[in-house]
């Protein structure tokens, strides 16, 4: 039973690698960001309801910190709840009990998910492909019945009436107008930064090991460091995610760090596009639309999920962005 | 009679319960590792399927009047069936790619499965009723043993050592055992590879509706009972490693022990105590405790 080990070749069978962006690429990827950026700033102005936006922002950055583990590390987490989950704990537990401010709390949420993940990572990363799923699941399940004992949580309750209170003390952050800002910058910088890495030298490397791990060893890159901080960098993403969707809701709880959201995410990815940019952005826009035309619906959204799961795998595996980055011939 | 200060009676109890968990994280991680040994898929419906068979079971007894015998029977065919139409029309498109999309597959069915049964027959769990022959039980003088819970045990034990005397003592499990290693040369000797896959699949679906029959009686029936099992049984894999058979089955009933000894001593970490000995074993046998190290 020795045939496991092809699993961590072409995990992505969609993308090209993304070199250090050509001008022509680069041009085109800020074209697309000032298009979104666009469409942000301005939604909220033509009368789409401000916190689906913010909700929608909050998903993106957690399904591009997600794909930044899946689409360009080529490892795929099934337990990405719990940093989303935990840092919605963090954030909503240091901002009503320690009375933290509003960034405060979304840094120390990150830093909880980051440290999360630098223990988790250590464990999931000893085992390859199939393996390194089930064992992120389990964990994160292990995650889920912690946080559904232990005192701080609230249990099945969760932690409720979190404030917003004033970012740096000052702007209060019950405005909608603060609040959005507040959220739109989060993304932007989050956004950014995953930009960065992906076309950073660490970026390259990562891609090299998906596309060929014994060659990027042979290489002398140490495979596993690399896996390791990436997955500590993609936790530490979802946790600001977590954080200020916490801050948002003024709510943490039990449904962030169940393995449906853990599914969730992996199904955003996979409907924008696993390893493009910013196919993950446009899965989080479509899932989180269909979660809400859709909730009437009631329990007919996880067959609606589970058929779009199967959709995707067997007959468009590039997703909504590969499949135009591949129309236009250009990695998006 | 007490040990460490704990009732006789509530030890075994819960070491009773805790064999009862073993047979189903036994039956249900052997099927997961048969159908990984040959397809290299990890089964993410195999949870639904657990949960098909233990409704088989209702809607035979409620619908056609069938009892728990003829369940026992007829319902792990009719999944078993049913998982051959799926590894038919579905997973085999994706053998040629990496096998992360069978488990995103397979994942997107578990969803459709259990929303399916969900909106039919609500969230709430539906009594089935042991069968008459197998109620009541034996007074064993230092505890109570249920009949029905005696026969779990040793059906599945029996189940359990059947599948692993025919994959490793007959000759039909000499070609799943060739076909594991070798594929291509297995075909090239005139076996039909495709076929045994297929038939493979529905034999582990079969297992695990199997399982959900035999779960019927004693876990209410319920379109969620297997979504959280399952992930243990994911746990109780990567603790055993899939290399081996015998393996699944030992660490299967082991686990279940340990946990129900969890329980008598530190109920706090039950639901989590095989998480933490996954986490254990990762330390310091990564590729299991029956795996090959590579």
């Amino acid at each position: 039973m020795a045939s496991a080990v092809s699993s961590s070749s072409a995990a992505t069978a969609s993308t090209a690698p993304a070199h250090a962006p050509g001008r022509d690429v680069a041009r085109t990827h800020l074209l697309v960001f000032a298009l979104m950026l666009a469409v942000l700033v301005i939604a909220p102005l033509a009368g789409v309801y401000p916190v689906f936006m913010m909700k929608v922002m909050c998903f993106a950055l957690f399904a591009c910190a997600f794909n930044l583990l899946l689409g360009f590390g080529g490892l795929l987490s099934f337990g990405h709840a719990m940093f989303i989950g935990s840092a919605g704990y963090a954030a909503a537990h240091s901002a009503k009990v320690w009375g933290l401010t509003p960034e405060l709390a979304v840094l120390f949420a990150t830093a909880c998910a980051g440290a999360l993940g630098w223990v988790t990572g250590l464990l999931a990363i000893r085992r390859q492909g199939i393996y390194f799923a089930m064992i992120t699941l389990a964990l994160a399940q292990m995650v889920f019945f912690f946080s559904l004992q232990a005192p701080f949580t609230g249990g099945e309750d969760g932690i409720q009436a979190v404030p917003r209170g004033r970012l740096f003390g000052l702007i209060d952050l019950s405005q909608p107008i603060a609040m959005y800002a507040f959220v739109l910058v989060i993304f932007v910088v989050g956004f950014a930064l995953i930009y960065r890495i992906v076309h950073s030298p660490f970026g390259q490397v990562l891609q090299a090991i998906r596309e060929n791990e014994p060659r990027a060893i042979s290489l002398g890159y140490d495979a596993d460091k690399f896996k390791h901080r990436a997955f500590v960098l993609s936790a530490a993403l979802s946790g600001l995610a977590g954080g200020t969707k916490a801050i948002l809701f003024q709510l943490a709880s039990l449904t962030d760090v169940h393995w449906g959201m853990s599914g969730e995410v992996v199904l955003m990815t996979l409907v924008g596009g696993m390893g493009t940019i910013f196919g993950p952005v446009v899965g989080a826009a479509v899932i989180v639309t269909m979660q809400n035309y859709l909730a009437e619906l009631g329990s007919w959204v996880t067959v609606v999920q589970g058929v779009i799961f199967v959709i995707c795998v067997l007959v468009f595996r590039r997703g909504i962005v590969g499949e135009i980055g591949h129309w236009l011939k250009k990695p998006l | 009679m007490e040990i460490f200060g704990i009732p006789v009676q509530a030890l075994m109890g819960q070491l009773l319960i805790g064999l009862i968990n073993g047979s189903f994280y036994a039956l249900l991680s052997l099927g997961l590792a048969v159908i990984f040994g040959l397809l290299n898929i990890i089964n993410f419906a195999h949870g639904a399927f657990y949960m098909m068979g233990a409704f088989g079971a209702y809607l035979l007894l409620n619908k056609l009047g069938l009892n728990y015998w003829w369940a026992l029977l007829v319902s792990p065919i009719a999944i078993g069936a049913i998982g051959v139409l799926i590894e038919r029309t579905m997973l085999s498109r994706l053998y040629q790619l990496d096998h992360l999309y069978g488990l995103l597959l397979t994942f997107g069915l578990a969803l459709i499965l259990q929303g399916l049964f969900r909106n039919e027959f609500g969230s709430s769990g539906l009594p089935y009723a042991i069968p008459p022959q197998l109620q009541g039980g034996q007074n064993l003088g230092f505890m109570f043993l249920p009949n029905y819970r005696a026969w779990v045990i040793v059906a599945s034990l029996v189940v359990c050592l059947t599948t692993w005397f025919v994959i490793e003592h007959t000759r039909l499990g000499g070609y799943l055992r060739a076909a594991t290693e070798n594929p291509q040369l297995v075909q090239a000797f005139g076996i039909n590879v495709p076929r045994m896959i297929t038939l493979t699949f529905g034999f582990g679906v079969g297992l695990a509706a199997l399982a959900g029959v035999m779960a019927a009686p004693i876990y209410q029936v319920g379109p969620l009972m297997g979504a959280d099992l399952i992930i243990v049984v994911f746990a109780v894999v990567v603790i055993g490693g899939m290399g081996s058979i015998m393996g699944s089955i030992v660490t299967g009933f082991g686990l279940g022990l340990v946990e129900g000894l969890t329980k008598v001593f530190y109920p706090e970490a039950s639901t989590t105590v095989i998480f933490i000995i996954m986490t254990i074993v990762l330390l310091i046998r990564p590729a299991g405790l029956f795996g090959a190290q590579k």
